[in-house]
């Protein structure tokens, strides 16, 4: 059935926990995220898809979470930059970031990272050019994207 | 973004609501329909989510191959039969916007992406397609990204998709559910041609619902190659693409299948460098004389007369590409 | 405690301190913050370019779902918009700031007309879009047309940018010179797009005001708004500990920070302003359209007998934004005619602001293009006609520089580079369908220093806490100064907490024109200086921690200011670089790919290489974009940027990243101050964008005189 009501359930588990959420229907995934669940680790560039910052896993695929809607993402589960690691026991791909220096101002950087862990996942760091190429939904204005690529390149090797 | 009601279709076709109003649309990846929406170019009151009806996958069958029209565009660059059997379909989308998009776009909503017109895409300036009537500010102004085939005096905004051009080039027919049953309608058919009524962009019907696209045996397994120019090395729409997929027994082209992107208002098929293939031999005069003929028809305007010679050339790698493939087989 | 402390940390590639939280998303950006009720504006632009509001209906968005208020000029408060006793380096030195909500005027196409406040972000936006404006059009100068440009106002050109500037006599240098070379160069209008938007939230308590806001300069935000507001500055606190990326666009205070503050107060909520990406392209300023004649003349020997430069940029009717862009003509090079000439277009435009290099890089563009074009029309190497014009003094002001390794630069580079495999005549190196070409441009950027205030505190647990009110939007601050202070405290990075971006921290200057870190750090190492001195002076031996112990303290406080002195008037103080190119250009395509750049920069004493190179390769990329994809498509007939996204406005992708390669050459300027830094955030996108058309033209044969250069410039006739 169509729901009229102002606000629509939606279930979602984030970073492993189960969230309940009572949102207005326009509310993108990303809106949701940071203004409802304050995971602000998520970031807003430009809400069309054209940054990649606001990059999330959902069902472990990468997607940009400004062209989803919170209600077409009932029932699936979402990993967020706060999913990965904690400032005291980063994640790998978190860690070789750091060690990199892959970022400067950090806005676009869970974005990337995110989208860095996907791209291990979907077997696409076969060599630099591969990585660039499918990093490259992921603007990054400070330039830091040679030392991306080095970072995701050290990773994929410790895990290759 | 207007309010809206939201409903998430099944796979119980009979019993589908449908968006059969003005003010009424399916959401599939969302991913143009939420720009449109964000930027105020788009407000539907309801929003029939189609992305879990179930016409996802790819099928092959015996007198072609089936790609469901809520194939997400990374499975159906990795799906196996596409990738042995329509590498040129792969290509494109391939080198369709980025890893993200691909993992949300649909094909069906591919084809039914709107143009990037800049005009188009700002709410505050006339546009035909947006507002009948309100005139064509690309016909005198930023119209570098606009179309050298296929405009009229009331819009040049190009076709956005490169899936399309790969397949309109391979003959590809799209399936669509209607009320009362199927339909297909060959991808050459589905587009219409801006005229005097550029807000109306393809032959579908109120409520029709992409379910699939088919490519006929006839254009599957052709050696072939998507060749996609922008200014940057990646992330952007296609400035000029050249689809070619050809097959060449003895030195000589028995198939061959042409169309360009980023060029014209509709998914533009070059019948006229076919023409100038089939039954040649190949050699790098007549690939050159075949490519010339891409050009057949332009209306360039001042910001994009580059494009003319941008397509001849797109065409003529492309093709020299595919003919260095075939000839290596 | 005299002497500089053992340089433990300083130097060393120490990685960035605030990488944790930045890498887990625990830091936290302007609107990220999250006060108790706070409500969502979303802010209304103008459509025209020029006119008056005749009629605002306001009423269905007034009815909608979640609206708490809509603000226009109906029935905004009238502000006081006090002048201030001296306008801050940020602001244009003439003209009037644009003022919200205070009459019915429209100045530009996208200026904020109304604002609407809801209950949530997506309630306001549906509101705004139901907001009904009619207009009377008054006729809009729209068209960037060089022959309207005038002279900046005397207040411009005494802040540095006159209309007329030089020294010798201009056109007899060129008179004698054997070889000229006379040329147009153009430069699109390019914008900042910082991944995070400019954003506000704003938050009153009483008469008290807090702003989270993405900015440059705290301390600047609060002046401003009480000014704006004719409150006082002691009750507005300003707080932006992590600024995502900014590139100039956050300098100023612009109009939507007043905005947030209108809005928090006539709802009664904190309101968070976050402005859209077609929004910024409007609501904040932006590098200006400029067109730019060089004539430069030498001798038979390649030594430059005369320098001419022009530059004619485009500028708002209200206020008077202008550029350094004809400084590099009168530094750059020793030359003794140079003679240059400014000029302003007016436009129905945003005002246009600094950024990422401002006017130097612009200048330099033109400048190092025609440097190039010298070399060709001479017959010799690029390299070596700028290496026989080396200044060795700064001849604009005739005093010796503070430090320079140019020379340096231009041999390391060109070494690592490998430019003596260069074949001299265009078009004469290939690969496969593709032209190779080499191109090289020299780098300046003037090294400036401005007065700071650092606190450090010890602690009795031997940890310390250094606090100043300065900003770090991505070059790195949080880092480097942790390691000044490491070094001047003998403590571990890990021991130290280096706070920053909240107007209630000791005074900093703005975070721009790469002045941070001599700045903030010179203060920072005074401080610390300072708090060792107190130290020192209580008994006892041992740590820090021991020593504070064994006097009963549990903390050690010092505070010193740090301020540059007579040495800027006995010297020039500049960054320098050289800039190497190799790009690949398929004539048949179109296109263009810059295959490796190599950089050798002098900018004094590096405090952290890693973070150094970061910030060089980051401007490298800002450069390619400005050479090959940047340009606001702007349409006259609306006064507007067509392009106002990030899909159709170009900048790069990963997919367009070269092997990029940088060196910092040796040298240390303890003139300009005691850490012997230079600053080198400009530094690193200037000369990247005439090296690469440089290359272009050695690849070609062609030359394209402006930027950006697209396919349309390169496909094959
Ligand atoms: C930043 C960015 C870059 C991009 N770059 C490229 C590019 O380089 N090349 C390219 O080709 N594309 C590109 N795209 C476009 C992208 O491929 C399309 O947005 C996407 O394919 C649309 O699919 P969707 O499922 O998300 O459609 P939606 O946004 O859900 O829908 C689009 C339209 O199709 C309708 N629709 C969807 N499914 C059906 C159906 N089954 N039956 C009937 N109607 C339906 C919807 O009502 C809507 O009108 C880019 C997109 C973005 C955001
Ligand atoms: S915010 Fe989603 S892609 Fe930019
Ligand atoms: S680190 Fe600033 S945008 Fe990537």
């Amino acid at each position: 059935m169509p729901v009229d009501s102002p606000v629509v359930p939606v279930a979602l588990t984030v970073n492993g926990k189960p969230e309940r959420l009572e949102v207005d229907p326009r509310t993108t995934l990303l809106d949701a995220l940071r203004d409802r669940l304050h995971l602000s680790g998520t970031k807003k560039g430009c809400g069309l898809g054209q940054c990649g910052a606001c990059t999330v896993l959902v069902d472990g695929r990468r997607v940009v979470s400004c062209l989803t809607l919170a209600v077409m993402n009932d029932g699936a589960s979402v990993t967020t930059i706060e999913g990965l690691g904690t400032p005291d026991a980063l994640h790998p791909m978190q860690a070789a970031f750091v060690a990199c220096d892959a970022f400067q101002c950090g806005y676009c950087t869970p974005g990337q990272i995110l989208s860095a862990v996907a791209l291990i996942d979907e077997g696409h760091a076969g060599s630099d050019e591969e990585i660039r190429e499918h990093m490259s939904g992921n603007l990054c204005r400070c330039g830091a994207y040679a030392n991306i690529v080095e970072a995701i390149r050290t990773v994929a090797g410790q895990e290759g | 973004m207007r309010a809206f009601t939201y409903e998430r279709l099944d796979g119980d076709s009979a019993a589908r609501r449908r968006a059969d109003t003005t003010d009424s649309a399916y959401v599939a990846g969302g991913t143009d329909l939420l720009q449109l929406m964000q930027e105020g170019i788009a407000a539907p009151r309801a929003l029939l989510d189609v992305s879990r009806v179930g016409t996802d996958g790819v099928t092959a069958e015996l007198d072609g191959i089936r790609i469901g029209a809520g194939t997400r565009l990374t499975d159906a660059i990795e799906d196996p039969t596409v990738a042995a059997r329509l590498p040129l379909v792969a290509e494109a989308l391939a080198a369709s916007a980025s890893p993200q998009v691909r993992n949300m776009a649909t094909i069906g909503g591919n084809l039914l992406q709107r143009t990037r017109c800049l005009y188009f895409r700002d709410v505050t300036t006339p546009c035909n397609k947006r507002e009948p009537g309100s005139g064509c500010p690309a016909q005198a102004g930023e119209n570098r990204l606009n179309a050298i085939l296929g405009g009229s005096a009331h819009c040049i905004a190009t076709h956005a998709s490169d899936l399309a051009v790969a397949l309109v080039a391979l003959d590809a027919e799209v399936i669509v559910e209607r009320r009362n049953g199927e339909r297909s309608i060959r991808l050459a058919d589905f587009y219409r041609l801006p005229g005097d009524t550029p807000h109306r962009e393809t032959h579908l019907e109120p409520g029709d619902l992409i379910t699939a696209v088919f490519v006929p045996i006839a254009a599957t397994g052709l050696s072939s190659r998507y060749l996609k120019l922008r200014d940057r090395a990646s992330f952007e729409w296609s400035l000029v693409s050249a689809a070619v997929a050809l097959k060449i027994d003895d030195g000589e082209v028995t198939a061959a299948r042409v169309a360009a992107g980023g060029v014209g208002t509709v998914p533009w098929r070059l019948p006229m460098v076919e023409d100038r293939l089939l039954g040649r031999t190949i050699d790098v005069a007549t690939l050159q004389l075949a490519a010339e003929a891409a050009a057949e028809g332009v209306d360039p305007r001042p910001g994009n007369a580059f494009k003319v010679p941008l397509l001849v050339n797109a065409v003529a790698r492309a093709l020299a590409a595919v003919a260095d493939q075939e000839l290596a087989r | 405690m005299n002497a500089p402390a053992l340089s433990a940390v300083i130097g060393q590639p120490v990685s960035r301190v605030d990488g944790p939280a930045k890498v887990t998303g625990t830091a936290r950006y302007a609107a990220e913050f999250v006060p108790d009720g706070l409500a969502y504006a979303s802010v209304v632009s103008a459509t025209i370019p020029r006119g008056r509001i005749r009629a605002l209906d306001t009423s269905a968005a007034e009815g909608m779902p979640g609206v708490l208020a809509v603000v226009s000029h109906r029935n905004a408060p009238k502000l006081p918009y006090l002048e201030r006793d001296q306008r801050p380096p940020v602001d244009p030195k003439s003209g009037d700031q644009l003022r919200m909500f205070q009459d019915d005027k429209v100045l530009f196409n996208g200026q904020p007309v109304a604002v609407v406040i809801a209950d949530s972000q997506q309630e306001a936006d549906a509101a705004a879009r139901c907001i009904g404006i009619a207009y009377d059009e008054t006729e809009p100068t729209t068209t960037f047309d060089p022959g309207r440009g005038r002279p900046p106002s005397e207040e411009t050109a005494k802040g540095g940018r006159p209309g007329a500037a030089g020294r010798g006599d201009g056109a007899a240098g060129l008179a004698e010179a054997a070889t000229t070379v006379d040329v147009t160069y153009v430069q699109a209008r390019e914008h900042h797009n910082a991944i995070e938007p400019h954003a506000t939230i704003a938050q009153w308590d009483g008469d008290s005001l807090t702003l989270y806001d993405k900015s440059q300069w705290v301390q600047n935000v609060v002046v401003e708004i009480a000014h704006v507001f004719g409150i006082e500055a002691g009750k507005i606190r300003v707080i932006s500990p992590f600024v995502g990326g900014a590139f100039g666009s956050a300098l100023r205070t612009w109009p939507h920070v007043t905005i947030a503050a209108i809005a928090a107060k006539m709802t009664g909520r904190p309101v968070r302003v976050e402005l859209s990406r077609r929004q910024l392209y409007h609501s904040v300023g932006f590098r200006p359209h400029t067109l730019q004649r060089v004539r430069l003349g030498a001798a038979p020997d390649g030594r430059l007998t005369a320098i001419l430069q022009d530059a004619a940029a485009q500028v708002a009717t209200y206020e008077e934004y202008a550029e350094t862009t004809l400084q590099p003509a009168e530094t750059t090079y020793s030359c003794p005619n140079v003679a240059t000439a400014y000029r302003l277009v007016e436009m129905d435009t945003n005002s246009p602001c600094p950024m990422r290099g401002p006017g130097i890089v612009t200048g330099l563009y033109a400048l190092e293009a025609a440097m190039d074009e010298l070399a060709v029309a001479l017959n010799v190497d690029p390299v070596a006609l700028r290496l026989k014009n080396h200044a060795d003094i700064n001849e604009k002001t005739g005093l010796p520089w503070s430090s320079k390794a140019l020379k340096a630069c231009y041999e390391t580079a060109a070494e690592r580079f490998g430019w003596a495999d260069r074949i001299a005549a265009p078009r004469s190196m290939r690969i496969g369908t593709d032209l190779v070409g080499y191109g090289m441009a020299t780098a300046i950027y003037h090294a400036d220093r401005a007065p700071a205030e650092a606190e450090v505190i010890l602690f009795a647990n031997g940890t310390a806490v250094v606090r100043t009110a300065a900003s770090d939007m991505g070059p790195g601050t949080y880092t480097s100064i942790t390691q000044i202070a490491a070094d001047e405290l003998g403590l571990p990075v890990e021991a130290i907490r280096f706070e920053l971006g909240d107007s209630t921290l000791p005074m900093a200057p703005v975070h721009g024109g790469s002045i941070t870190l001599v700045s903030v750090g010179s203060a920072v190492a005074e401080a610390c200086a300072a708090v060792r001195q107190k130290l020192e002076a209580l008994t006892g031996e041992g740590s820090i921690a021991e020593r504070l112990r064994a006097n009963g303290l549990d903390r050690l406080a010092a505070s010193a200011k740090a301020s540059p002195g007579e040495e800027t008037k006995r010297y020039a103080s500049s960054a320098f670089g050289a800039v190497f190119v190799e790009v690949r250009v398929d004539e048949g395509l179109g296109t263009l790919r810059v295959k490796r750049m190599t950089g050798a920069y002098d900018v004094g004493r590096v405090i952290n290489p890693k973070i150094a190179r970061s910030q060089c390769i980051g401007g490298m990329m800002g450069g390619l974009g400005m050479a090959l994809m940047e340009a606001a498509e702007w349409d006259p007939r609306f006064g507007k940027v067509m392009n106002a996204n990030l899909a159709e406005y170009l900048v790069p992708v990963c997919a367009d990243t070269p092997a990029l390669d940088v060196t910092f050459v040796p040298s240390e300027d303890t003139v300009l101050n005691p850490l012997g830094a230079k600053g080198l955030a400009e530094i690193a996108i200037c000369g990247v964008a005439p090296a690469i058309a440089n290359a272009v033209f050695h690849a070609t044969g062609r030359r394209q005189r402006h930027i950006p250069i697209r396919p349309e410039d390169l496909i094959g006739t």
